[in-house]
């Protein structure tokens, strides 16, 4: 009787770790809306009649109020409707011919879900007439709602969605803001060189999912080609606590630098274990965990550790380092939208609720320098575009990965220390940096 | 490479002891009681939250906050198994393993609603010491030690006190140990609790260097069911070996392959064990 219990237990418990390693799967994308009742609606109507002096443009997006993206896509869409206020309150856009552009917003609760984002942007289209899109929260939910924008023809600005592969489908009509998820770590791999073009091993741990895969393989091939010589490259299960063997493979690797992470959790830990191990290497950098602010309660481990992100309040981006890059400054300074947005909601902005500003702000210059509200000529004007903004540099690739961000590029904060105190300095690129990085790590 | 399996054979080692007594409070219910303890997990983790909060809500040292933990699990213990477990403990084994189970559920059913699922880390660091290249952390060397005391304590406990001695004449014969005066109930419960504070302390020395939500008991709960099937379920010494073997392969595996081939030479391991000496390498309790 017992034995049999054993076994059972056994068998139970070898299921569970291989359901477990099977992981959720990708939700595959819903069936398309019914096509044919849409077909002829491909090119959306004109607002209103091209003689009136005021037209209304109606934004459509989705926002996740409930679900796990809901902290970081309500700050995308404090972003954006802080956006819409100040265009509104400035008496809105003033077109060439005279016509003035206000902006309306209508968005849906998309619970965090793929399906649901399916939907609610069929909804946005064929119901409410949106005649502008900007994406969900998160690349998996801006693929979702790409398939649906572009299949009715309607332009969509992404934003929070750093994948590459939506790009890579030939779509024509969304485009991209966050500097896309091959691009994450390479300028990590540049700073190193400029700090000390002696060392030479580098070491990737990273964590086994799809976003932290596809950053590391970009960011390998980069070192690589850079003449780098990666000792090691291995991934880590998701809701790894203990890095102790990993730590001592690279301690054997002799690997100098160390690059890679995953998320907030697994990075923190892996900073934190590498720091009590004092793992004899120079350089750290990790996705994702060192831009948070908690990151700094790891006290002394963080000291050091460079991490990118996409946008940071103290990021010099400035009129004058658009006119020393020859490109033309649009919009507020970082200042001044830091300013407005804790105004309105009494908190600092991070990433996210830049990225959902900037989201406006590009279709705003978009429809200013087309003069007009009609998809096509907008489009062709963000296909042109070419500006710096607070956010960053902003230009969208225009031949095999139509829609992808190619001009944006990653902020690379460092953790320092000022008067005592952990602060977080951003070190590259060099045009954006508020201090000099700190090197080599010292533990 | 010699240097690369001393570091990795000493970081197993430590943490092989840990993973040892939190076996030994799944093993010692079940050798005594015959019960699968499967809130095992959650009691795991509701010992780092109670060591995390005595040490950031009230400021007590982790290791003094340790012993308080003890004794919150001891008494907790004593709780469920009159609640939950007591009623259903002379039913089938499937019963109370269901019981167990509603209350692994609750506990991660109301963590979950207090303290939400965002990762804690105690702040605790104690420096450490260095061997040429190999570094020991202070925190898990604590750890280890700590553990082997309770381990030895448990022993000494069941060797040379009265209660230790009802626990195990419970153990041997539960209906002659009544016919003599042993206070069965009593004993069951006592027993129930020592599990629980066996659990919760492995918890509060895991949370004093991993860090932790109230999801986190699962992975060490399937670890003691590895290393009580090793050591032999119901065979609290066998525990601690079996704590060291884990320690062990967990160390010395990654060396030679993807550290994510871990856990399934764990389980293999776990399997043939069950196949060919179901009783575990040190004898279990039949």
């Amino acid at each position: 009787m017992r034995r049999k219990l054993y076994i059972l237990i056994g068998i139970l418990l070898v299921a569970g770790m291989v359901l477990a390693a099977c992981g959720k799967a990708t939700p595959t994308s819903a069936p398309a809306p019914k096509a044919s009742e849409s077909s002829q609606n491909n090119v959306p109507a004109k607002t209103s009649a091209p003689s009136a002096k005021e037209v209304t443009v109606t934004i459509g997006f989705t926002q996740s109020k409930t679900g796990k993206f809901n902290e970081e896509s309500t700050r995308q869409s404090d972003g954006l409707d802080l956006w819409i206020k100040q265009v509104n309150d400035q008496g809105g856009i003033k077109l060439s011919d005279g016509t003035v552009v206000k902006f309306k917003a209508v968005s849906y609760d998309d619970e965090s879900s793929g399906d649901k984002v399916q939907q609610l942007y069929t909804r946005l289209i064929t119901k409410d007439k949106a005649d502008f899109l900007i994406s969900p929260y998160s690349s998996g939910l801006t693929s979702s709602a790409a398939i649906i924008s572009e299949q009715y023809g309607k332009i969509m600005l992404a934003t929070g969605a750093a994948s590459d592969s939506i790009f890579k489908k030939g779509y024509q009509r969304v485009y991209q803001l966050y500097t896309p998820a091959s691009h994450y770590l390479t300028g990590a791999v540049d700073l190193l060189q400029s700090l000390d073009p002696n060392v030479k091993k580098v070491a990737f741990i990273y964590e086994n999912s799809k976003f932290s895969t596809a950053v590391v393989k970009a960011a390998k091939e980069y070192a690589e080609k850079k003449g780098y010589d990666v000792v090691m490259f291995e991934g880590y299960d998701k809701g790894t606590t203990d890095f102790g063997s990993f730590i001592n493979k690279i301690q054997d690797s002799g690997a100098e630098a160390v690059m890679g992470g995953g998320h907030f959790q697994d990075g923190s830990t892996l900073a934190r274990q590498i720091y009590e191990k004092k793992l004899p290497i120079k350089y750290l950098a990790l996705l994702v965990a060192p831009p948070d602010p908690s990151f700094a309660d790891l006290g002394d481990a963080a000291l050091g550790v460079v991490g990118p992100s996409q946008w940071e309040a103290t990021a010099n981006y400035s009129p004058e380092s658009a006119k020393a890059a020859g490109l033309t400054w649009f919009g507020p300074t970082s200042a001044d939208f830091v300013k407005a947005y804790k105004a309105a909601y009494n908190e600092d902005p991070d990433y996210h609720s830049a990225g959902g500003y900037v989201a406006g702000l590009v279709l705003q210059k978009a429809i200013m320098d087309a003069g007009s509200v009609d998809p096509d000529k907008v489009k062709a004007a963000l296909d042109k575009m070419d500006i710096l903004t607070f956010f960053g540099h902003i230009k969208f690739n225009t031949a095999d990965a139509h829609g992808l961000q190619i001009g944006h590029e990653m902020i690379y904060i460092q953790w320092q220390k000022k008067d005592g105190k952990l602060v977080k300095e951003v070190v590259w690129p060099k045009e954006g940096a508020t201090a000099a990085p700190l090197y080599p790590l010292k533990h | 490479m010699m240097d690369a399996l001393i570091r990795s054979l000493i970081d197993g080692l430590l943490l092989g002891f840990v993973y040892g007594i939190a076996a030994m409070g799944l093993t010692l219910i079940w050798g005594v009681m015959n019960v699968i303890n499967l809130s095992h997990g959650s009691l795991i983790a509701l010992g780092m939250f109670s060591v995390y909060y005595l040490f950031v809500g009230l400021g007590i040292h982790p290791y003094i906050a340790l012993v308080l933990t003890a004794v919150l699990g001891l008494i907790f213990g004593i709780i469920i198994y009159f609640i939950a477990v007591h009623r259903v403990i002379n039913a089938p084994e499937l019963s109370t393993l269901l019981a167990t189970y509603s209350v692994n559920m609750m506990i991660l059913g109301i963590g979950t609603a207090i303290f939400t699922t965002t990762p804690r880390n105690i702040p605790l660091d104690l420096g450490s010491i260095q061997f040429g290249d190999t570094v020991i952390t202070m925190t898990r060397l604590i750890a280890a030690i700590i553990s082997v005391g309770v381990a030895v304590g448990l022993f000494l406990f069941l060797k040379y006190t009265r209660p230790g001695r009802y626990i195990r004449a419970v153990t041997d014969n539960r209906d002659a140990a009544e016919i003599v005066g042993v206070p069965s109930a009593q004993v069951l419960a006592l027993t129930f609790g020592l599990g629980t504070l066996l659990a919760a302390v492995s918890g509060g020395l895991i949370a004093t260097f991993f860090p932790f939500t109230i999801l986190s008991g699962e992975t060490y709960e399937l670890k003691s069911f590895v290393i009580g099937v090793l050591g032999g379920l119901g065979n609290p010494v066998g525990s601690l070996f079996g704590g060291l073997i884990l320690g062990l392969i967990e160390g010395l595996v990654p060396m030679a392959m993807p550290t994510t081939w871990t856990p399934v030479l764990e389980f293999v391991l776990f399997v043939l064990i069950l196949l060919v000496a179901p009783n575990g390498l040190f004898g279990g309790e039949e």
